[in-house]
């Protein structure tokens, strides 16, 4: 019996691994080390609106290059919509418009922004003159005084603009401005004013970002114009702070409106948004985007996928854990690959959390099981039962993890729980025909494999090597077959075996 | 410090210790066709088998394969004194129901615990709802007539029956010893649970050496009898049983569990295709300089022919009689 064969393809495997991966390090320049992280963000805009019954026209504001953020790539879901994408002195826009619609219609944008700090806002049009501002009386007299004590203690028209906000909000809120806001709202009043005192500002829209937020709404912010420095300034209307938030995305930032329905009713916009890392050459290949079909790569699939990639790439890291602590070093597990399921579900909860949380689910699942096999039950309405006990638990737990204002107990729920339920069902037996001490020596060995498999899958390296370099997945393949062939001894073998050789040597 | 004992890799292969990556991929791998492992699984299935080549082991009274059936055991069990009741597809010893005597529907374990009907055919219908099976698939009860354990052995052993093991290799005796359970192990022969383990030599089953959670053992820890004096009667009718489950079966590396019966004498109780490696520290030498020299003996020859062979080169004498060249103390 020839093994031949095997050291054939287990070579093949090796060197096309090491040749594809090589190949892309070389024609596209990946780094063998990861480099600096790059936050992308995923925003999902979705308009609604009741049709009429008749043409409509949606037009809507788009984000664009800004500081602190670049666009990376957009999409449109709008069926039977026509689409165009529009851009001008006050930013970009998109036109959606349909001949005949009626009921409820939803339109989706979604656009990835990359976090980099160093872009720079585009070159910003100065603002078109000003036109005169007419004030009804009695507003007249209060918006006068209200420009006047603010001027008188301000320098330029950031501090004036400073000064007012101050005036119209918060503390020093006085009569004329109450009086004034049961006119006007906020913020297209302290653009009212300043225009008024002759200060060219608007109101600009922008997106707060916070991971894994939906049905956001935009907040309002004022842009002021400086002519001497020629810049316009962003300020919080409400506090009259200057400057722009790190979180903050502008997705509007020309004065113009956020949206307009003509042929529609009932219209809003709202956001939803998650980030996610990814290395910084990946991120800018991304924007230069040269789809060829020979750049095979999980590069080329939308950002959604490839998120998804990146973690069943991990899995053959987490396999390969598995097989050199069982084949070479001896670990018992608890169902083979379990180890490797309850890692991924570490990934998502940190290894703290996910430590307690397993150890508690299992603890507590392990009491419930042994009452449920007095019941003398059916094998597999018991498994049952505890996959419902497991999910009771963890409701249980997320609840209880909330209330003390512990949210980290939440991700709790990360946990596959038919594989809890198996594990505690496992174990449970293997408690009853075994006794506690094999429970804690198979326990054991799943939750220090799975942690060894979670160091190895979390780490940065491990995760760009796996990610950008596909090659590696034969490697992975041809290090797994030879493991696969090994007959030697087990580390944990040298123990048990360790009295045989012991006598040998007193006799 | 038991847990800093470590020996080398070079140690343990000048002894020709085989570890449990070898025995996969060397040996099951190698020489057990997996097609064949249902023989040895399903315990109904070896004991037909076994029938039909001749091998004696314990005579079925009958089977329960619905739990309709369970209803009409009673008609099965009249007319038997004693009786062991075990799922077909059970591991480890799980699931046995033994039954010394019965007398007016009640039904007496070794223990002295006394059972009824009812227990009985709950018993019996666990078992067929997977409740010992592996994987907890649906399984079927047989119901075996009461071994009568040979008295010579009875002093060796706590509650349980003792079993020799006998790893068969193409048909040769490769190791043997015999398993005595304890107060520790719970009156189970598994030696991870504290069952005694007592080499045996594969000329005369007499014993070698005793093993208790792997640390060298003189005496019956429960029963203080002397392991030294350990002979098993019958020695080559039972080696010559265990070759013959080569020819049985097909799988090439077997482990055949032995009992000794006092009116039929050795009989084969189970088989199994993936036999453990605890032999080898009761026998205190590794399987490897054995099993070579069987890959290197010619194919077909007969049972008493690889008996004979297994008997003279495999001689060894016990290191339990000269108590002056044992070591004092390994722990």
């Amino acid at each position: 019996m020839s093994r031949l064969p095997f050291y054939l393809i287990v070579g093949v495997l090796m060197l096309a691994g090491i040749a594809m991966s090589v190949q892309r390090h070389v024609q596209f320049e990946i780094p063998w080390v990861p480099g600096e992280q790059r936050k992308v963000w995923e925003i999902e805009a979705l308009v609604n609106f009741n049709a009429q019954d008749g043409p409509v026209m949606v037009d809507m504001a788009l984000p664009s290059h800004q500081a602190g953020f670049r666009v990376l790539t957009e999409n449109t879901a709008s069926s039977g919509y026509g689409l165009a994408f529009k851009a001008d002195d006050f930013g970009r826009r998109a036109e959606w418009s349909i001949r005949d619609a009626a009921g409820s219609q939803q339109l989706y944008y979604s656009v990835q922004m990359l976090v980099s700090p160093d872009s720079q806002t585009p070159d910003l049009t100065p603002p078109p003159p000003l036109v005169d501002i007419v004030w009804e009386r009695p507003y007249d007299t209060a918006a006068n005084h209200i420009v006047e004590r603010a001027w008188s203690r301000s320098a330029d028209n950031y501090t004036f603009a400073r000064e007012l906000m101050l005036d119209m909000g918060g503390e020093r809120q006085g009569e004329n401005a109450r009086l004034l806001l049961t006119q006007y709202d906020l913020v297209p009043l302290v653009v009212r004013l300043l225009n008024h005192a002759g200060v060219n500002a608007r109101e600009v829209s922008g997106l707060l970002l916070e991971d894994g937020r939906r049905r956001q709404s935009l907040t309002q912010w004022i842009q002021v114009f400086d002519e001497s420095e020629e810049k316009w300034a962003l300020f919080n209307p409400l506090s009259g702070e200057q400057g722009k938030p790190d979180n903050l995305l502008l997705w509007e930032a020309g004065g113009q409106a956020v949206l307009e329905v003509a042929g529609g009713t009932n219209s809003r916009v709202n956001f939803s948004m998650m980030t996610h890392s990814q290395p910084a050459s990946a991120a800018v290949r991304n924007h230069i985007s040269e789809d060829t079909l020979l750049n095979f790569s999980i590069h080329s699939l939308p950002l959604e996928e490839q998120a998804l990639f990146q973690t069943i790439l991990l899995i053959p890291i987490g396999a390969l854990m598995v097989v050199f602590l069982r084949v070479l070093v001896g670990f018992k597990t608890s169902g083979t690959f379990m180890p490797v399921l309850i890692a991924l579900a570490f990934i998502q909860t940190t290894l703290m959390t996910g430590l307690i949380g397993f150890l508690l689910v299992v603890a507590v699942g392990l009491v419930i099981r042994n009452y449920l096999s007095y019941l003398n039950l059916l094998l597999v309405a018991r498994v049952s039962a505890v996959i419902i006990t497991v999910i009771a638990i963890i409701s249980i737990f997320s609840v209880v993890a909330y209330k003390l204002g512990l949210n980290a107990g939440l991700t709790i729920t990360f946990f596959p729980m038919i594989i809890l339920a198996w594990t505690i069902e496992r174990m449970s037996i293997l408690w009853e025909e075994e006794g506690p001490r094999e429970v804690l020596i198979q326990g054991g060995g799943s939750l220090v494999t799975a942690v060894l498999a979670y160091l190895a899958m979390n780490n940065p390296w491990v995760r760009h090597i796996t990610f950008n370099f596909l090659g590696v997945q034969l490697i992975l393949m041809a290090l797994i077959l030879l493991l696969g062939n090994y007959t030697g001894y087990r580390l944990l073998e040298l123990r048990r075996f360790q009295p045989i050789t012991d006598e040998e040597k007193t006799s | 410090m038991k847990w800093l004992s470590w020996t080398s890799p070079g140690k343990l292969r000048s002894k020709g210790i085989i570890g449990m990556n070898r025995r996969n991929i060397r040996y099951i791998g190698r020489y057990n066709n997996r097609r064949l492992f249902p023989l040895v699984d399903d315990k109904l299935k070896t004991k037909l088998l076994a029938q039909q080549h001749g091998i004696t082991s314990p005579a079925l009274i009958g089977t329960v394969t619905t739990q309709f059936g369970v209803k009409h055991i009673l008609d099965m069990l009249t007319g038997h004194a004693g009786f062991v009741i075990k799922p077909a597809k059970g591991s480890g010893g799980k699931g046995i129901l033994v039954i010394e005597q019965s007398k007016d529907g009640a039904y007496i374990k070794p223990s002295g615990a006394v059972l009824n009907l009812t227990d009985i055919e709950r018993h019996v219908s666990n078992i067929l709802s997977g409740l010992y099976s592996l994987g907890g698939s649906p399984d079927v009860a047989m119901i075996e007539s009461l071994i009568h354990f040979d008295e010579s052995l009875m002093a060796y052993t706590y509650e349980g029956v003792p079993d020799i093991r006998v790893i068969i290799f193409k048909g040769y005796p490769v190791m043997a010893m015999m398993r005595l359970s304890t107060a520790a192990s719970d009156g189970k022969a598994n030696l991870h649970q504290g069952a005694v383990g007592v080499g045996l030599d594969i000329a005369t089953g007499t014993a070698l050496r005793g093993v208790q959670f792997d640390r060298p053992c003189y005496a019956h820890p429960d029963t203080g009898h002397d392991l030294a004096s350990l002979v098993v009667p019958d020695w080559k009718t039972l080696l010559l049983l265990a070759a013959g489950c080569y020819e049985m079966t097909g799988l090439g590396y077997l482990g055949t569990d032995m009992v000794l019966d006092r009116r039929h004498g050795p009989m084969l109780l189970e088989l199994n295709a993936r036999p453990g490696l605890a032999i080898q520290m009761t026998n205190g030498e590794g399987l490897r300089p054995r099993l070579d020299m069987i890959e290197a003996q010619p194919e077909g020859q007969s049972p008493e022919a690889r008996v004979a062979f297994a008997q003279q080169h495999f001689a060894r004498h016990s290191e339990l009689g000269l108590p002056a060249d044992m070591p004092t103390s390994t722990a």
